[in-house]
């Protein structure tokens, strides 16, 4: 059970990491600079101030949803299969 | 038919689909009440959870301050969708394992101690209360706008559905009518945007028209928008104004708020397993991503056109929708120079700020103000924010019936806030406070009917909120988000990922966090709003952004605290093993 539970700090932490980036990094801290670069009308900071940073908030979700399905599976077929 | 038949038409339609919904799905048990009993679908609890999430504010007044502040409006946007990756994995999982009916419940429970869970309630209140007041004042806008009614009328009527359909339906009701009511203010707020959009850069998408170029000009709209804007003397568009550390700031204390709202995290209770819960999160974001991706690119439009449609036009020949929104006083005009042209540009309008109008009509028809101009620049034109997307369709000249949706999509997003709140404010009263607490032996029909009066309370003292509007309502926006980032959020989330977290460390670490960010707002925003300034905050962070630090000093009081007493029972370890396995 300690396995479950290390794998998904993993995976928070990775995801996380991720979600800081884009937001307070892409978005904030380093938009000033990444501004000089565009995209169609958007400068990029910008763009992932006001876009990008929700679009990649909502993959994030997903990818968790998804990994921690798989890993429930697993943990409980683990689970069955040393119980019978 | 005209523009007021018609918003009766949609608001009476919207408002008969509401109460039907509620008299299918009525509450028969207080795990109805509460929960639904938690069998929504994932995908229905993602649409509910995003009409629970998208008030009054969020339609009508976001895209209209992202307007007026550019880039530094970016703030909200990243902050008010980034909360839910925080809310999908690092606690609605969980807190939908451990399977009681509120978020006071978690913390009473996890933290072993009744003060705990009172403390949790008394934050809860105030941080729904704070809101609900908000709604009420949409309601009332909208209907005063667009029906003319009285806006004490508006508010009555407002507070007459949803007292039938949050006391009837509780959280069941609330649930399907959510969703009803987020299809309403879905379409609401993209139909006029795809119009305008396509007007303004022949693309129906607006999240890419507002990256396009202007139709019939090679410039792109942000550019020619950075452009105009630094003419007229504001700041360009698309560039940050505030401090990077206080945007920093804001939008932490905004996403942790987000994140420790009791009215949304209760949502995710309502979802059969905690699977479910991640799934829902997702979908929430998806239905919320929709209209916060669309918000900015209204912004930009609105700001655009409204430059354009009053600039240096002579009053008399001012657009329809200048003179009704100065009627209801939420527009003035100043001639500062008596050329009669309209002169918008940086600075205040008037001293004083906000206009107080005079009976008279000054030479071009105006409504004459009371204020002395402000002579230290050249704007005169007084323009409150909350009116962009209100007149956004006005401005650029739609159909009728678009307008009429908007209003009706208002109204909708006032109501469904409002009634999540009602459900967290009665099932905290009934359930935590009487049930849990201080009338242990009720049984549960009545507890049932203390939640239903509990609802009806609270709907009046909404309302009462409503039709006296207390000064400080836009005042207290930060003071939520602040209190729930440094209250209920490091509490909720420490007690999941920390098992040695006990009673002691979590109650001071609520106080400190409370105490201190409650301080901070009240000094700045009320007992001193003069002095609130970059130069005088502490490291120049701004009161909206200060929960961030108050979350920080109750994490690390928290955990300082815990390591001095003695660790939490082991039924509490347990506990906390139990709802970090699948």
């Amino acid at each position: 059970m300690d396995y479950y539970w290390k794998a998904n700090l993993k995976i928070l932490t990775c995801l996380l990491t991720i979600w800081f980036l884009v937001s307070f990094g892409f978005g904030i801290l380093f938009s000033d600079w990444l501004d000089q670069f565009r995209v169609g009308g958007f400068k990029l900071g910008f763009w992932f101030a006001q876009q990008g940073s929700i679009y990649v908030f909502i993959i994030l979700i997903f990818i968790y949803v998804y990994l921690m399905d798989k890993l429930d599976k697993k943990v409980l077929q683990d689970k069955e299969e040393k119980g019978s | 038919m005209s523009v007021q038949e018609w918003t009766f038409l949609m608001v009476g339609i919207s408002f008969a689909i509401y109460i039907l919904i509620a008299f299918k799905s009525r509450a028969r048990s207080t795990s109805d009440f509460y929960v639904a009993s938690k069998g929504v679908n994932p995908i229905v609890n993602g649409m509910a959870t995003a009409a629970d999430w998208m008030s009054a504010a969020s339609f009508l007044s976001m895209a209209g301050l992202i307007a007026f502040l550019g880039k530094d409006g970016s703030v909200y946007l990243m902050g008010w969708t980034g909360g839910y990756v925080l809310l999908a994995l690092l606690l609605a999982p969980y807190l939908r394992k451990f399977g009681q009916f509120t978020v006071p419940d978690f913390i009473g429970e996890r933290y072993y101690s009744n003060t705990a869970r009172v403390v949790a309630v008394l934050c809860l209140l105030f941080i729904s209360f704070t809101y609900i007041a908000g709604q009420m004042r949409g309601v009332g806008i909208v209907f005063s706008r667009f029906l003319e009614v009285d806006i004490n009328l508006g508010v009555l009527i407002g507070m007459g559905i949803v007292f039938v359909y949050a006391v009837w339906g509780g959280m069941k009701g609330i649930t399907y009518t959510q969703v009803a009511q987020y299809t309403v203010l879905i379409f609401a707020y993209l139909v006029p945007a795809i119009y305008i959009s396509i007007i303004m850069t022949n693309n129906p998408v607006p999240q890419i028209g507002f990256g396009s170029t202007l139709v019939g000009s090679p410039d792109f709209l942000l550019d020619k928008l950075d452009k105009v804007t630094t003419d007229l003397g504001f700041n360009a568009y698309t560039e940050n104004t505030k401090s990077k550390i206080d945007i920093f700031c804001i939008t932490a204390a905004l996403m942790a708020g987000t994140a420790g709202l009791p009215h949304v995290i209760v949502r995710f209770f309502t979802v059969p397993n905690f699977s479910a819960a991640r799934k829902s999160a997702g979908y929430a974001l998806i239905f919320i991503g929709l209209l916060y991706t669309t918000a900015p690119a209204v912004s930009a439009f609105a700001r655009m056109n409204l430059i354009d449609s009053i600039q240096d036009v002579e009053y008399s020949e001012s657009p329809q929708w200048f003179q009704n929104w100065e009627t209801i006083g939420l527009i003035a005009w100043k001639d500062k120079n008596s050329d009669g042209l309209i002169r918008y540009s940086s600075g205040n309008a008037l001293e004083g700020v906000k206009p107080i109008y005079t009976e008279e009509k000054g030479n071009s028809g105006e409504r004459v103000v009371q204020n002395k101009a402000d002579l230290t620049n050249k704007n005169e034109v007084y323009i409150d924010r909350d009116i962009i997307v209100l007149a956004n369709p006005e401005i650029a000249k739609l159909p009728f019936w678009v307008i009429a949706l908007v209003a009706a999509g208002g109204v909708a997003a006032a109501l469904s806030t409002a009634a999540g709140l009602l459900i967290a404010i009665s099932s905290a009263i009934s359930h935590d406070l009487l049930k849990k607490t201080f009338m242990p032996r009720i049984n549960e029909k009545q507890e049932l009917l203390y939640s239903r009066l509990a609802t009806a309370f609270a709907i009046g003292v909404a309302g009462l909120f409503g039709i006296y509007p207390p000064a400080f309502v836009a005042q207290v926006v930060a003071f939520a988000f602040g209190l729930a980032a440094s209250t209920l959020f490091p509490v909720l989330f420490l007690g999941i990922f920390s098992k040695r977290l006990n009673k002691e460390g979590a109650i001071t670490g609520m106080l400190v966090g409370l105490i201190f960010t409650a301080s901070y707002i009240i000094y700045f925003k009320f007992m001193s709003p003069e002095l609130n300034t970059a130069e005088n905050w502490f490291f120049s962070i701004s009161p909206e952004g200060i929960g961030f630090v108050g979350m920080l000093l109750n994490v690390s009081v928290a955990l300082f605290v815990s390591s001095l007493t003695s660790p939490p029972p082991k039924e509490v370890s347990l506990m906390v093993e139990g709802i970090r396995q699948p």
